[in-house]
């Protein structure tokens, strides 16, 4: 990946709109040449975030520091910091045909005409369209895809060392937007360009991203691997958010050997957290449908967690099958069981069977409050 | 770093400060040219007449009083009536063209342009095609007498139905173009749930088209109405002397009575009326934009 | 149901002739060798050749040319400065100047020429082609701003954005990028701004003076006075000219409308 120094630092920056902040105190670090994602739900203050790193924000007098490369760029505008950007409209210049639009940077330089016309050619043939057919056409006759690779090329063209990218697949359709999620992941790894990216799709961070930054309410949730925060969400916000979470609470009333007792309103179960846990805390798990299991009433495994229940729902999904349970306790969980082949091994419940729900100590996260 | 890039760069750690350069040539002449002379004209109307004409500082409220006076307030009653019926007819006959033109695909831009374009003909020019028409030596009388309908040319002209047709004629394309962006809106699958459920063509337009178009209306109307109002050139050129709008008494005021205090006074009365007419129409808009 | 029905279609048919009948009326009549309008007696271009012979008719419409030239240009950077201002900036006070802007739409002419005369006595300011070109600009800036802006609100607020992550500074920006998309706003907002002055005559017969006719101020002369058809001839003019330069507008704002614009009606299937 990159050379460990951080090339791009967020630090305590905050943005308010008025009395709103957009972006409160939010500090992060880019390594280079990483794919690097903004996660979060609209409102959270990602998409500021972008604009803030780009220049066409400015954080808050006395609101933190952005820098790039080590060097401050809180005053410098736009054109002066060296990163590129593609827009969610692509905002390709419809007056200009393609060729002008990607050399549209290049003349900004005063490069000369003819290095202008190779550089032209061979960015796009990088976004595989090909110069020949496609220079000399206008935006208005491309296809959403053509125009996001189109926009695509011109920031590419100038070689920046950070691109920033605001939801740019969010136009186009599903098959689509799937090739061109590995294609951009392929661009970052061959060219070593930092990519900042803006989603609010979770399963496209979780595909494309080294590293996310998950947001929420203009904070930082979390900020860790795909793996890191799939499997080991920090809040309830966050577990959620990323796939999805069966969320139980309680109350911490014994430790023995790591093993927490977690007593609630007529259950308990055990957790294995992973810093110590004060006796008497209020305690929030979370735990995902697929490290669910489902045994008989009274079978539960020895050394797992299990709490009974009515079957709501068996949902069939094809590789999986998700079951509804309403626990006696009167909350509902989402188990999510492999499918073995129904004609083969069927599942042995339905609808108003008597089950239990298990779950090892080790795979339930203990929460942190959110904010 | 170039001049320009500090300029640039000087601006932008200003925030507003590069609204305000973009904005000042454009808003201080407005405020010179527009704002002062109106400020200037309330000032002139709470003063009295010099001799000769012009003004003499001194405050009353004489003007204003004077507006009360039977023949003023029976001028301003007749424009506001007419500005009312004016508003009227043009919704009346407005109407069916914004709902067609709505309705049409193939000929609407053809449709919209056949209106607008003798909206920006002149003014004077509309007016004097009324007179044209309906002088006694004109084309209505010239066909009526061929026809032998008549034997004798009928007053047209200076009356009353004269000065109306003129504010209609003068004022339908401003009542048509809102109603029509409003209609445009509309979604035809309203019209198609409302068909399903059983609604007749009758219902479905007073029940459903109608309703949704009234901001288009409600526009319409004070778009008519403010003009009508104000106007003065339809009743000078086709009224006469005896058809008197506040229009032409404001204009009487201000050149041959010499009495622009009383001008002024009036004028005020009138802007009056208009902010009047907006304020409520605005109102309204935001009402019920919060209460749907 | 599509189309509207027969009978709304019939009426609204008999309004547009009611539009259009008169100002038709007006230009046959401008080629009829008669004086006495009503009745047709052959086909002349008289009238047209006694326009040329005026003196009055041909200096109030270089006046009209030149006022509405000037004023034109100066409304029209005017208006899009502020179209810009309002569209692309933050600051406050915004809704102030959108009052300010619209004011001028709703306002009365009268009241306007009045006021506008008051305060030009007042600062002993001359009255003449200076005045008149004055108050044409205040009341132009606001049309051109609405113009402008409507086309400013249809254009990708981004475009700007992405010529500065692409080494454009505010400037060239404007210029390269902003400027070539708003043309033809800016140009139809100009057609429309000339046409205004050119057929202003109730704000220019206040702030003239005696000397200044603009070919309005003629014409209404000639109108009062009740002069043979060489009105009908130059309500001729006009109306063709200034039917000329709306075409034009209209299509300008309609052709390019990428993001906006006329919906295609097809929303369910023709019948």
């Amino acid at each position: 990946m990159g050379s460990g120094r951080p090339v791009v630092e967020l630090e305590a920056v905050t943005k308010s709109f008025g009395a709103t902040k957009a972006v409160d105190q939010v500090s992060l670090e880019i390594q280079d040449g990483e794919f690097f994602s903004l996660l979060g739900p609209s409102g959270c203050g990602k998409t500021t975030t972008l604009r803030l790193i780009a220049g066409f924000e400015i954080p808050d007098a006395g609101g933190g520091e952005i820098r790039i490369s080590g060097v401050r760029v809180n005053e410098k505008r736009p054109y002066d910091r060296g990163v590129g950007m593609v827009f969610q409209s692509y905002a390709l210049f419809p007056h200009l045909d393609v060729g002008r639009n990607v050399g549209f940077g290049l003349r900004q330089r005063g490069t000369p005409e003819p290095e202008i016309a190779g550089r032209v050619g061979r960015a796009l043939e990088l976004v595989r369209l090909d110069p020949a057919t496609y220079s000399r056409r206008r935006p208005a006759e491309l296809s959403g895809g053509q125009r996001q690779r189109v926009a695509l090329a011109r920031a590419l063209v100038l070689e920046p060392k950070i691109l920033l990218l605001d939801e740019p697949l969010g136009a186009l359709d599903l098959k689509l937007r799937k090739a061109m999620q590995l294609e951009l992941k392929a661009l970052n790894r061959t060219l070593g360009i930092t990519f900042v990216y803006v989603t609010h799709d979770q399963e496209e961070a979780l595909t494309m991203s080294d590293r996310i930054a998950v947001m929420d309410l203009a904070r930082v949730a979390q900020l860790g691997t795909p793996a890191d925060i799939y499997e080991n969400p920090r809040t309830a916000f966050v577990a959620s958010f990323i796939g999805e979470s069966n969320l139980l609470e309680g109350r911490a009333a014994a430790t023995v050997n790591g093993l927490v007792d977690v007593l609630g309103d007529g259950f308990r179960y055990q957790v294995r957290p992973d810093h110590p846990v004060a006796m008497g805390r209020a305690i929030k798990i979370a735990i995902r449908p697929e490290w669910m299991d489902l045994v008989e009433p009274g079978a539960v495994p020895p050394g797992e967690n299990g709490l009974p229940g009515t079957v709501d729902e068996v949902i069939y999904l094809g590789e999986t099958i998700h079951v509804i349970v309403a626990l006696d306790i009167g909350s509902k969980v989402k188990v999510a069981l492999r499918n073995e082949g129904q004609l083969i091994k069927p599942l042995p419940w339905v609808r108003g069977s008597r089950v239990a729900a298990a779950w090892l100590p080790e795979d339930a996260q203990v929460l942190e409050d959110d904010r | 770093m170039t001049l320009r890039r500090r300029v640039l760069g000087w601006f932008s750690r200003r925030p507003g400060a590069a609204a305000t350069a973009l904005l000042s040539p454009g808003v201080t002449w407005l405020l010179v040219f527009f704002v002062v002379p109106i400020a200037l004209m309330l000032v002139y109307s709470t003063m009295r007449r010099g001799l000769y004409g012009g003004v003499v500082p001194g405050f009353t409220m004489e003007n204003y009083r004077r507006f009360f006076d039977p023949l003023y307030l029976g001028i301003l009653r007749r424009t506001v009536v007419w500005s009312v019926g004016c508003t009227v007819a043009c919704l009346v006959i407005g109407y069916p063209v914004a709902y067609v033109i709505a309705r049409a695909t193939r000929w609407r831009q053809l449709l919209l342009l056949l209106v607008v374009l003798p909206f920006w003909t002149s003014f004077l020019v509309r007016t004097f095609a009324m007179i044209f028409l309906l002088r006694d030596s004109g084309l209505i009388n010239g066909l009526l007498l061929r026809i032998g309908l008549i034997d004798q040319p009928i007053p047209l002209l200076y009356t009353p139905f004269a000065v109306m047709l003129g504010l209609v004629y003068g004022f339908l394309p401003l009542m048509i173009l809102p109603i029509y962006a409003s209609l445009e809106k509309l979604d035809d699958t309203l019209l198609e749930a409302a068909e399903v459920l059983g609604a007749s063509p009758r219902a479905r337009f007073f029940q459903v088209v109608f309703p949704l178009s009234l901001p288009g209306v409600a526009a319409g109307c004070l778009l008519t109405f403010i003009p009508a109002l104000g106007s003065f050139l339809t009743s000078d050129l086709l009224g006469g002397a005896k058809q008197v709008m506040v229009g032409n008494l404001i204009q009487n005021q201000f050149t041959v009575a010499r009495n622009w205090p009383f001008g002024s006074a009036a004028a005020f009365v009138v802007m009056g009326l208009v902010v009047g007419a907006v304020f409520g129409y605005l109102r309204r808009r935001d009402v019920e934009a919060l209460t749907r | 149901m599509r189309r509207a029905p027969r009978g709304v279609m019939v009426a609204a048919g008999l309004v547009y002739a009611f539009l259009h009948a008169p100002l038709v009326a007006l230009v046959v009549f401008s080629f009829n060798d008669s004086k006495f309008s009503a009745s047709w007696t052959g086909f002349t271009f008289e009238w047209y050749r006694r326009l040329l012979e005026r003196d009055d008719i041909l200096e109030g419409l270089r006046r009209s040319l030149v006022v509405g030239a000037v004023a034109t240009a100066v409304s029209t950077v005017f208006g899009t400065l502020i179209a810009v201002a309002l569209a692309r900036h933050r600051f406050r006070g915004r809704r102030t100047v959108e009052t300010l802007l619209y004011l001028p739409l709703v306002t009365p002419e009268i009241i306007m020429g009045i006021s506008l005369l008051s305060l030009f006595v007042l600062t002993g300011f001359p009255l003449g082609i200076v005045s008149v070109t004055t108050a044409h600009i205040a009341f132009c800036i606001s049309f051109v701003a609405v113009v402008v802006g409507a086309r400013l609100r249809g254009m990708d607020r981004h475009l700007e954005e992405a010529a500065m992550m692409l080494g454009a500074d505010e400037w060239s920006a404007f210029w390269q990028v902003t400027v070539p998309q708003l043309l033809p706003g800016i140009v139809a907002g100009a057609l429309l701004a000339f046409t205004m002055s050119f057929d202003d005559y109730v704000i220019t017969s206040f702030v003239s003076g005696t000397g200044s006719a603009t070919l309005p101020v003629v014409v209404y002369g000639m109108v009062r006075r009740n002069i043979e058809p060489s009105i009908n001839a130059i309500s001729t003019i006009i109306i063709v000219v200034t039917s000329l330069l709306i075409y034009i507008a209209d299509r300008l704002q309609t052709d390019r409308r990428l993001s906006q614009g006329v919906k295609p009606a097809r929303r369910i299937q023709q019948r």
